[in-house]
């Protein structure tokens, strides 16, 4: 049994299109789970309806196994840090934190302990007497932390809470808050539109587009076998380079341009004429050995990352990417030999989208398991 | 802005003159009220200046008593009407409930009545309530007032609904979520209402004209215009000093409201 369990949740607003369709979900407790996809999605709504903020149209929602549907937000014993922090901008650091067991009337003794425990742990405690507008963004993110740490709630959610900090200062959130939720011991569910946050930080990641979930999973695994084009193009980055194929006399034409040979070992007779799209990572094209199976591109970008060189190439009317460890002084135009490999590929249905082989090759050999 | 200095001398001097032809009356008057009626009658330039109409005014009037209930007529609806307009403004913003945007334009639409078109069935009200000649009958009907409610909505609206939320999360109730979030967030627009409220209400005269018979409760305006009507011939010197003591409490709150109101507009635009 979950912490968290949803059972065909829906919502919609006007009684006619639903936002949210079909929810079945199960959030372990102390874990740390993250609902990532594009704007729009319904994933802040699915997690205002975890809150209360938000009424459930449709099916049944438990936390510890009470079910929750009608209970106002106070009574679920939860925490929220939303977008915009939502500091009391007339109260100081100090107020702002204890406002929420002010409300519930804690005990004051308790309320300053919690205090003072909450402050050093956040690293505030020099900034009590402040005003939220006299800190700086990341300031007042650890605020709005404090303010769910310091409430003790076993449950909180996060709704995009670093969307607001520059690239350096998230960075270095996503740690502490990762830190935070492993030492509480906390139940997170979180909020991102970020692929990023949501692979770093996730124990697990739900993956929802349109209202409806695309994939619950591990990161790595959503990574690996993501389970439809969606998910394959949402997650990782560069994104899965993704073309039209035809597997036909044992070789697999990618584009009408790429003509692959099957190896002997490679076993796909059951996707033989069927409309494939296939999906291959950019760490898996490396530049092409004389011994490889090679094929030549032309290069239509170069990306100079210091550590890894990403080069653009075209495959019909794709554009594919391709990652190389290391700085590799090629030009645009230039013609190189790339080595892409059938075992790298994942076989998506072109008319549903949906995984129908995984690439074989990652697991053999690139993950490491202790 | 940068602008020539000749432009910029003729733009001074047309400026100086028009806020001296504006300011000319209240001079007038401040001046007149330290003059004696023979100088002011002859329109000389005045020979002796002297507190005596001054005193006058006050020994002749019950002025004392008159600002007096001005004051109370004044504090009292500044007061009913923050409280009851931030009320219906924060009814109109934060609680959900069907028809609340007819509602409020229904509201709104009120303003477009004006008070005289109310008076009389107002009279009626406070007649049969027994309010005549009583505070209740000169506050009362001014407590709703459209145009606050508006002013404290538009603000409140800008008030983010996350905090509301996070305070839906820790349990907070409307009413306390009202007072101890709302109203500190919102003073900048309370201390303008506020100060809105109290100078109309200040300078009302028509409505306590009509419910008031005596001077028990009658406010200052209508004390000025008794003392235009006393005599025979008008004692413009003690009518002038009389004018000139009702409005220096409006200048004192306008003085220290300004100050208010600035330090509120820079905080709300530095954020």
């Amino acid at each position: 049994m979950g912490y968290i369990e949803m059972m065909d949740i829906s919502k919609s607003y006007n009684k006619q299109s639903n936002v949210l369709n079909g929810i079945d979900l199960q959030i372990e407790k102390g874990e740390f789970f993250v609902l990532v996809g594009p704007s729009g999605s319904g994933k802040s709504t699915l997690l205002r309806m975890i809150a209360g903020l938000e009424e459930i149209s449709g099916g049944t929602l438990k936390i510890s196994e009470k079910i929750v549907n009608h209970l106002p937000p106070k009574d679920r014993n939860l925490s929220m840090v939303f977008q915009n922090y939502a500091l009391y901008p007339h109260l100081t650091v100090e107020q702002n934190i204890l406002f929420g067991l002010n409300a519930k009337k804690a005990d004051k003794q308790i309320q300053q302990k919690r205090l003072e425990e909450t402050a050093q742990m956040m690293g505030l405690s020099e900034l009590l007497k402040r005003k939220p507008r006299e800190l700086s963004g990341g300031q007042r993110q650890r605020v709005a932390l404090a303010r769910a740490v310091v409430s003790e709630a076993p449950l909180c959610l996060m709704d995009e809470p670093l969307s607001n900090l520059d690239a350096k200062l998230r960075a270095n959130m996503r740690i502490e808050i990762r830190r935070l939720q492993k030492r509480l011991g906390l139940t997170m569910v979180y909020v991102t539109h970020d692929q990023v946050e949501a692979m770093t930080m996730g124990d697990r990641i739900m993956v929802l587009n349109d209202g409806i979930i695309q994939q619950v999973g591990e990161p790595i695994d959503l990574y690996n076998k993501p389970s439809n084009l969606f998910v394959a193009t949402f997650i990782g980055s560069p994104k899965m380079n993704l073309g039209k194929a035809v597997l036909q006399d044992s070789k697999l034409i990618i584009e009408n341009e790429l003509t692959i040979p099957l190896e002997q070992f490679v076993n796909l007779e059951s996707l033989e004429n069927l409309n494939l799209v296939i999906g291959i990572r950019a760490e898996h094209m490396p530049y092409g050995d004389e011994d490889q199976q090679v094929q030549n591109v032309e290069i239509v970008n170069v990306e100079h990352l210091g550590n890894e060189t990403l080069v653009s190439f075209e495959v019909g009317t794709e554009l594919w990417t391709a990652k190389w460890l290391g700085q590799w002084l090629v030009q645009v135009g230039d013609r190189v030999p790339v080595h892409i490999s059938v075992e790298n590929m994942c076989f998506f249905d072109e008319e549903t989208g949906d995984l129908i082989q995984e690439a074989t090759f990652t697991h053999k050999q690139e993950v490491v398991k202790r | 802005m940068t602008m020539p200095i000749s432009k910029k001398i003729v733009f001074y001097s047309l400026l100086t003159i028009s806020a001296f032809v504006v300011f000319a009356p209240a001079l007038m008057a401040f001046v007149m009220s330290f003059m004696d009626n023979k100088d002011i009658m002859t329109g000389s330039l005045p020979q002796s200046l002297s507190f005596d109409n001054y005193l006058k005014a006050f020994e002749q009037f019950p002025l004392l008593k008159y600002l007096f209930n001005s004051l109370v007529v004044s504090v009292v609806i500044t007061i009913g009407q923050l409280v009851l307009s931030s009320l219906a403004a924060y009814a109109f913003v934060f609680l959900e409930f069907k028809g609340r945007d007819i509602l409020f334009f229904l509201f709104i639409a009120t303003m477009m009545v004006p008070f005289e078109a109310s008076i009389i069935p107002n009279f009626h009200i406070i007649r049969d309530l027994n309010w005549i000649d009583q505070y209740p009958g000169l506050t009362v009907p001014f407590f709703a007032t459209a145009f606050g409610t508006f002013l404290l909505r538009q603000n409140f609206k800008q008030i983010p609904r996350e905090l509301r939320e996070a305070s839906q999360i820790v349990g907070m109730g409307d009413f306390k979520f009202y007072l101890k979030v709302v109203l500190p967030v919102a003073k900048t627009s309370l201390v303008t209402l506020g100060a809105y409220g109290f100078l109309t209400s200040w300078n009302m005269y028509l409505w306590p004209l009509l419910s008031t018979t005596n001077d028990t409760v009658r406010t200052v305006q209508i004390g000025l215009k008794q003392l235009q009507t006393q005599e025979q011939l008008n004692d413009w010197g003690v009518i002038m000093s009389g004018a000139i003591i009702v409005i220096i409490p409006t200048l004192i709150l306008l003085f220290l409201g300004q100050k208010q109101l600035q330090k509120g507009l820079t905080e709300g635009a530095i954020k």
